[in-house]
């Protein structure tokens, strides 16, 4: 039921290849290929690999910026030192709460958003889609900013609109205790990154075909039968994509936390950790290592998505 | 489905495309603003050029624009010596000092002049990140300086910036509820006897009980107030600092912390109080102690002429040295303001410091003060009739500069504030054994052995 439009491999595979070699026009197809994409992959060698790779060489040093005479090779020092220390714990444990939280709201919230836009009027569409689309627009700090705002106890609006909720009054200090904290920290986070994941899945919904709706339908299916036996598990792909992309940015939060408590009350994450190594107490070494932590943690995250639910990238595609 | 080699993936285009494509569209666009900037900096750059005047580059805290004035009335009169050009710094100390000591990590020579905040010079000068002061401007700089400003423009023994301005806190109050509460403001007051006053009166005691710098100006003051300091044995060798907390004055501010912060008279969102909070609960039907910068006058005074602050307000403002930890032990009031540096490279050390004697002139910290509301640290400037006439309270502060006390001097200075935030936040939390929890993180810390 899954293979909904036929596979594209057929009509590529050269027909005349010898066995067990490959033809001339794939060679070449393969040469233009890396010469197409080989100044893209030379750029992010640069840009990116080799931060990594200087990251994790820094990350075996006893290093102070300002002091950079007393430089001295501790090995796995550093490590050891962060995964002994509760402080690591407590930011990873804040890290996954956040993410869990938030992806999930969102993933729940973006598919209802992504309903909404495709089944409305052809008319309205680009209006809705815009619409929905402004928080992703927004750039973080800025947003991060208006939600503390909104919910400070000297300029915000919220105690006062939300009064009548029991526990909500015009003394409540939302940025005064872990929970209140990190219930804010997620609205904002929730608030912004949804478009994202219902855009996402938005195009999701476009692949599923409207033949096997109407089968469906023909069939006698209800809206929730057609739902979770057609719908959902058509666009399965794009929504593991989905959740892959937004849990390794959600992995890595840090400017509502900067903005909104600096790390007050237990709410640090692990990129903060490594800002306040890094950048604040300017120990290169410890701050390189919390980096490295934090880069094999979102390599897990991708790893065990894409092992895990047997993510196939290409599937999102719409080439199965 | 084929297991196809990448190149076949790439054919169809399918939603997967869409989040790529403009993650590739945004690279593009970035690399093309970091290129705009870059050349908008080499341009900047050819300005101070060889030949004709050189142009020092001055980095400065945000102010309401005096010393970018400073900076133009300097060079005019350098006599084509040199031209000085601001360029402005982070709102947060916290961020001007990662610029700064990253930049100059990097040895960058565009910086000249900088602005940097009391607690900032020792750990610049330990790294070699300060030209040495020329003898004659160290003399010629350090006369007639209130003495904590002198302190902390100190390392190991010497001047190694120029003060500027000095900074203090006074206790405010209001005069209707102090007299209600019978307080004889005349005297020095203790914290004990505020908040007695403010809980008998049913009003406000202002202070920052917020985890940020002013935690660690606060609880500064309250140790050095008890006759402690954070650090006990100071040393270049982060493993030989010896730290204060848990002493007996250590445990005495923590308890004054605590007993504050507990009252019920400190506002409801305490934790999260900083000085902007104070100052517009001072400005509040609520008011009745506030400990914080001068600034506060300067702020009721332009509302006031905005329209937004009753005139009567203000008129019942109260100032005093800075309450006592306890009675007949003079308090040590909280020093800030910003001194001089000058980088070790820059290309002009000598006519940078020939500004600083220009920048650093009575005449402009009188000026300075009188517009930006930011106390000098020439004593002799609290003589001006200027000043005196815009700050009633001049004389107080003279007196708060002469016994402040400075934040502890060290190249380490950002894990001792970063460590005493992480123990005394909430302040409503700390408890006697939080002073030996402070000592041993920060211990630690120092050592290495523990994140921070």
């Amino acid at each position: 039921m899954t293979t909904t439009t036929l596979p594209p491999g057929k009509k590529t595979e050269p027909v005349s290849a010898p066995p067990g070699g490959i033809s001339d026009r794939s060679r070449a197809e393969r040469r233009l290929g890396w010469m197409l994409a080989g100044p893209a992959f030379v750029i992010m060698l640069l840009v990116t690999a080799y931060p990594i790779v200087q990251a994790v060489y820094y990350s075996l040093f006893n290093y102070r910026l300002t002091d950079p005479q007393n430089r001295s090779f501790i090995g796995l020092g550093n490590y050891g030192v962060i995964l002994t220390d509760a402080l690591w714990w407590q930011a990873v444990a804040v890290t996954v709460f956040i993410t869990v939280v938030t992806v999930v709201v969102e993933l729940i919230l973006g598919f209802a958003l992504a309903l909404v836009m495709s089944k409305a009027l052809q008319s309205l569409r680009p209006v809705l889609r815009a619409a929905i689309l402004i928080p992703y627009a927004v750039i973080t700090v800025v947003s991060a900013f208006s939600w503390q705002f909104a919910f400070s106890i000297t300029t915000g609006f919220v105690n006062k609109w939300f009064a009548w909720l029991p526990g909500i009054g015009a003394d409540t200090d939302w940025f005064g205790d872990k929970w209140t904290s990190l219930l804010v920290i997620c609205l904002a986070e929730i608030w912004k990154t949804t478009p994202f994941i219902s855009l996402l899945l938005l195009a999701g919904l476009a692949q599923v075909p409207d033949v096997l709706q109407e089968a469906a339908m023909v069939d006698g299916a209800t809206w929730w039968q057609r739902m979770w036996r057609v719908t959902i598990p058509n666009m399965k792909a794009a929504i593991m994509v989905a959740l892959l992309f937004r849990s390794l940015d959600a992995f890595r939060i840090f400017d509502s936390i900067y903005i909104m408590t600096a790390g007050a009350n237990g709410t640090e994450s692990v990129s903060f950790l490594a800002y306040r190594q890094t950048i604040s107490r300017v120990e290169i070494g410890l701050g390189s290592a919390v980096s490295v932590l934090l880069f094999l943690c979102v390599m897990g995250i991708a790893f065990g998505f894409i092992k895990g639910f047997r993510i196939d990238l290409s599937q999102a595609r719409g080439e199965r | 489905m084929p297991k196809s080699p990448g190149r076949d993936t790439r054919r169809a285009r399918g939603p997967g495309d869409g989040p790529a494509r403009s993650r590739r569209l945004r690279r593009g666009l970035s690399g093309a603003a970091a290129a705009l900037v870059a050349t908008g900096t080499l341009a900047a750059c050819g300005g101070g050029g060889s030949g004709g005047t050189p142009t020092l580059t001055w980095y400065v805290n945000p102010d309401s624009g005096g010393q970018a004035k400073i900076a133009a009335a300097c060079s005019d009169a350098s006599n084509g010596a040199y031209l000085i050009d601001v360029s402005v710094l982070p709102r947060n100390s916290d961020a001007q000092r990662e610029q700064l000591v990253r930049r100059l990590a990097a040895h960058d020579d565009s910086i000249d002049l900088m602005s940097l905040d009391v607690v900032f010079a020792p750990e610049l000068a330990q790294a070699g990140f300060l030209a040495p002061v020329p003898e004659d401007v160290a003399s010629d700089v350090s006369e007639g300086v209130v003495q904590g400003s002198l302190a902390s423009a100190k390392w190991d023994g010497k001047l190694v910036a120029v003060p500027f301005w000095a900074n203090t806190q006074l206790l405010w109050y209001r005069k209707s509820v102090a007299e209600a509460a019978g307080l004889d403001m005349t005297k020095p007051v203790t914290w004990d006897q505020i908040v007695k006053a403010a809980q008998d009166q049913k009003k406000l005691v202002s202070a920052q009980g917020r985890r940020a710098e002013s935690l660690t100006v606060w609880f500064n003051a309250l140790i050095e107030s008890a006759g402690g300091h954070i650090i006990e044995k100071n040393s270049t060798n982060p493993d030989k600092i010896q730290l204060g907390f848990d002493t007996a004055a250590g445990k005495r501010a923590g308890e004054v912390m605590h007993d504050v912060a507990t009252s019920g008279v400190v506002g409801p969102a305490f934790s999260t109080a900083n000085e902007d909070t104070s100052a517009s609960q001072f400005e509040g039907p609520d008011a009745g102690f506030m400990v914080n910068w001068p600034f506060v006058w300067a702020q009721a005074q332009t509302k006031v002429e905005a329209g937004t602050l009753e005139k009567s307000v203000p008129q019942d403002y109260g100032w005093a040295l800075y309450p006592q930890v306890d009675a007949d032990t003079p308090s040590a009031p909280p020093l800030g303001g910003i001194n001089l540096g000058v980088s070790s490279f820059s290309h002009y050390v000598d006519q940078a410091y020939e500004a600083t004697k220009c920048i650093t002139s009575d005449e402009n910290q009188a000026e300075y003060m009188i517009t930006n509301g930011n106390p000098a640290s020439s004593s002799a400037v609290y003589d001006d009739p200027d000043v005196k006439k815009a700050y009633p309270m001049a004389d107080t502060i003279l007196a708060s500069l002469d016994a402040a006390a400075p934040r502890p001097l060290s190249p380490y200075y950002s894990e001792i504030t970063g460590g005493l935030q992480r123990e005394y936040h909430p302040p409503a939390g700390v408890n006697e054994t939080t002073g030996q929890k402070a000592d041993d993180l920060i211990s630690a810390v120092l050592r290495g052995d523990e994140l921070l």
